[in-house]
């Protein structure tokens, strides 16, 4: 079978525009590395993967193509998403599910509207059917039914829930969630927060306070600071992470709405930069739309549009 | 992010500087810079391509003015294009108060709906429109709740839907009540939705077509990146949209996305949300836009923030001194004070452009400085500090000595008070070459810092 109709197959298997784009790129008159870098700068800006990581991914593509290392699109589509996997993969740290000190305490943090309290329902959940107990801090006390929203989370899981009354102090209820969790003896206590812009420096400090008065509880705790971060946001959430990563650090990030157009390819330069992996995706409104990451499936996922 | 964006721009600009014309060539590197900024402000890639082609067409064929240089004359260009696509000027709601205006808030989940429903209530209220918000959001848990919270808040009543849990009647019964109790804005919360979801998309369109909404405004979080496109093409396609709400425009996003959003859909940017309270809304200014997706700061939003902080009536007082020169080292205290107020320097300097130009700029940071200029006003006499000229060599010494700073400190704040002065002054010149100006002068000051 020649070059040509091998690479039809493949452009069959792969129906999309990356694959068309390629195919053109590789098939045309065009200068080839100057088409390929064309189309995959453009798949990989509009992932939001950004300006820096695309480049990166670009140059040793094109580089290896040219040292005709890469013959064919499938290859180039591997090298790619092996290159992807490599951004993403974290130096071997235990699982947030997996994580078996107790009580253990995970602290959800990030900025307005990202999904922290949904992802709190459906991580509950996660942790029930593995058969553990779950109690849930309300400590979100600033917005707007904030705490009922998460209290018809855990009536919806069943599991246990500690609030406070709105506009009281969140460090004080995340206090009492620790409190309640090591006395009744509850494997998992997971702490959702306000949502905050990492550039309000008041707010910022507001959660390093919640951290230093649950450690009193718990030397240790929180064992677990899952940053939550909106698959459609641009380039402004490296910032995000950054900041957060610097007044809280952060164990395990959990990107949601990953079910809409968006895909989230800031995670590359996020997962790099901080060394902190992805441990879910959000992928819907449900309880149960919370998925484990898959490197590899998300890399797939990238270069299909 | 602020310095590195304005610092890519500036040696963008710096590589034309002195050149005679905007050439084919020497428009090259300019132009991938600009592309770059663009790209990590969030707009759509496609768009600045697009965006960046216009701007070289128009630069190439620009008139050479004597009066600015080519990096001056392509960053115009550049600001100028940036704002005629997002707008030339701000535009508003269009109601009328003797009928039941109908306004619909759209768009996906998280992006800030509810909130902006409630603060579009306040701001309808204060200029005298009686508006009534209705919870058409039956899916997110508490979503109805959330609504009540927030009418509580601003003071509006909130439409009671009962037992219905169906956005569509609920929208319709809510449009009834309005008109039999006299409300005449109708404020729709409708639940958060992916632009994907066929089933909940055509139930917008059906609220849309029993309503008849005077408004359907598209709210958009700032942080949005490439997908805005695609969404708001979706929405705009299934909806005759009227407007858009940006919001969460407090971070340090630059905010691509409202040129993304823009151009797609072709409607204008009304509202932007600047904070989780509900007076922190106002007006969108297209100008202010644009210099901050360029990441040339935002002089203008620095000057407003500052005002925030005084109060509006000091605000004016001072406007009105640095006018007519007669402001004063006790106004330069008083500003410092605010200063304090404002948060970190490091924030605040990022919002002046240019400044991570200035070296040592760590150093100046430094808010033990403020303290000791204030501790040097605060040693002066009340007569001194209304006159600063008569503060001559002794009087410096006997300063630096009641401030236990040294004399060049008293010196030095002496000096670059002089030049604060000055320089607020060319600030309230609002032309924008005015301005590119006084930018230029900022930088090569060290204001108000040493
Ligand atoms: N499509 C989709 N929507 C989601 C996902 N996760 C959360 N949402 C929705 O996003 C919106 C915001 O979710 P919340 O859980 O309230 O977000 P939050 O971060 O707690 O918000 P604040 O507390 O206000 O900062 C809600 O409408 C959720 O239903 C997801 O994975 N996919
Ligand atoms: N910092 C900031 N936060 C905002 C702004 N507007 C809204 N928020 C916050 O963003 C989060 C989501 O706002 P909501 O009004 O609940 O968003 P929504 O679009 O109604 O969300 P769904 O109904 O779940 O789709 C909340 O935490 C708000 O307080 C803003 O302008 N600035
Ligand atoms: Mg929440
Ligand atoms: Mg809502």
């Amino acid at each position: 079978m020649g070059f040509l109709d091998k690479f039809k197959k493949g452009l069959k298997k792969t129906q999309n525009r990356i694959a068309e784009g390629l195919a053109t790129a590789l098939l045309g008159e065009k200068e080839i590395d100057d088409s390929i870098e064309e189309v995959l700068e453009e798949v990989l800006l509009e992932a939001d993967v950004g300006v820096e990581a695309t480049e990166e991914l670009i140059e040793s593509i094109v580089e290896k193509v040219s040292r005709r290392q890469l013959k064919d699109l499938q290859a180039v589509l591997n090298a790619l998403k092996g290159q992807v996997v490599d951004m993403l993969s974290v130096s071997e740290r235990s699982h947030l599910l997996e994580d078996n000190r107790k009580p253990l305490v995970v602290l959800v943090v990030g900025v307005n509207g990202v999904g922290k309290t949904t992802t709190i329902g459906k991580l509950a959940k996660k942790y029930i059917k593995m058969g553990k107990t779950v109690i849930l801090g309300a400590a979100d006390t600033f917005r707007a039914a904030a705490i009922e929203q998460l209290e018809i989370w855990a009536k919806k899981v069943n599991c246990d829930l500690v609030k406070h009354k709105e506009g009281s102090d969140p460090s004080a209820v995340a206090f009492d969630t620790v409190k309640a969790a090591v006395s009744r003896g509850i494997d998992v206590a997971i702490i959702d927060t306000a949502g905050r812009l990492h550039t309000k420096e008041n707010l910022m400090k507001q959660l390093e306070k919640m951290k230093r008065v649950i450690s009193k509880v718990i030397t240790d705790a929180p064992q677990r600071v899952v940053l939550v971060l909106d698959a459609t946001n641009g380039q402004n959430a490296l910032n995000q992470a950054k900041e957060f990563q610097k007044i809280t650090g952060i164990t395990d990030i959990i990107l949601t709405k990953l079910d809409g157009t968006a895909k989230g390819g800031i995670i590359l330069p996020i997962v790099r930069q901080l060394n902190v992996p992805v441990a879910f995706v959000g992928v819907g409104e449900k309880e149960d739309d919370l998925i484990p990451f898959d490197p590899e499936e998300y890399a797939r996922g990238l270069f299909e549009v | 992010m602020f310095d590195q964006l304005t610092d890519k721009l500036n040696n963008a600009f710096r590589k034309i500087k002195g050149v005679a014309r905007i050439t084919e060539r020497n428009i090259e590197e300019p132009l991938r810079e600009i592309r770059m900024a663009l790209l990590e402000a969030d707009v759509n890639y496609r768009i600045v391509k697009e965006f960046t082609s216009n701007v070289k067409e128009k630069a190439l064929g620009a008139d050479v003015s004597k009066a600015l240089n080519p990096g001056q004359q392509f960053v115009k260009i550049v600001h100028e294009e940036l704002v005629r696509v997002l707008g030339e000027k701000s535009e508003g709601l269009k109601l009328e108060p003797k009928k039941t205006n109908v306004i619909m808030m759209v768009g996906l989940q998280g992006s800030g709906k509810t909130t902006s429903s409630g603060k579009l209530a306040l701001y309808l209220k204060k200029k005298g429109f009686f508006p009534i918000l209705v919870p058409a959001d039956v899916y997110r848990p508490a979503a109805i709740e959330q609504l009540k919270v927030v009418g509580k808040a601003v003071n509006a009543p909130v439409f009671d839907i009962g037992e219905d849990r169906n956005p569509i009647s609920i929208a319709e019964k809510a449009v009834k009540e309005a008109m039999d109790k006299g409300f005449n804005v109708v404020i729709i919360d409708t639940a958060g939705r992916l632009h994907i979801d066929d089933e909940l998309m055509k139930e917008l369109k059906r609220i849309e077509e029993k309503v008849k909404p005077d408004e359907i405004l598209f709210t958009v979080d700032a942080m949005t990146g490439q997908d805005a496109v695609k969404s708001a093409a979706a929405f705009d396609r299934e909806l005759p949209l009227t407007g858009v709400v940006l919001t969460k425009l407090d971070g340090d996003a630059r905010g691509g996305a409202a040129l993304s959003v823009k151009y797609v859909t072709g409607k204008p940017i009304k509202f932007v949300g600047i904070g989780e309270k509900y007076d922190e809304f106002e007006q969108f200014y297209p100008d202010r836009m644009a210099s901050r997706i360029l990441g040339m700061g935002d002089v203008l939003s620095l000057i407003e923030k500052a005002e925030e902080v005084v109060d509006k009536k000091k605000a004016e007082a001072l406007q009105k001194k640095i006018k007519k020169d007669q402001f004063t080292l006790e106004d330069f205290r008083e500003q410092l004070l605010q200063l304090t107020k404002m948060g970190s320097m490091e924030k605040i300097l990022g919002m002046i452009p240019g400044m991570s130009q200035i070296k040592n700029a760590k150093k100046m940071m430094d808010d033990k400085k403020i303290a000791h200029l204030i501790a040097i006003i605060n040693s002066m006499t009340p007569e001194e500090r209304r006159n600063h000229q008569i503060i001559n060599g002794k009087r410096r010494k006997r300063i630096a000595r009641g401030s236990g700073r040294p004399v060049q400190e008293v010196n030095q704040l002496l000096k670059q008070f002089v030049q604060m002065k000055k320089m607020m002054k060319q600030l309230s010149n609002p032309s924008f070459l005015g301005k590119m100006k006084n930018l230029k002068k900022l930088r090569n000051m060290n204001f108000p810092f040493q």
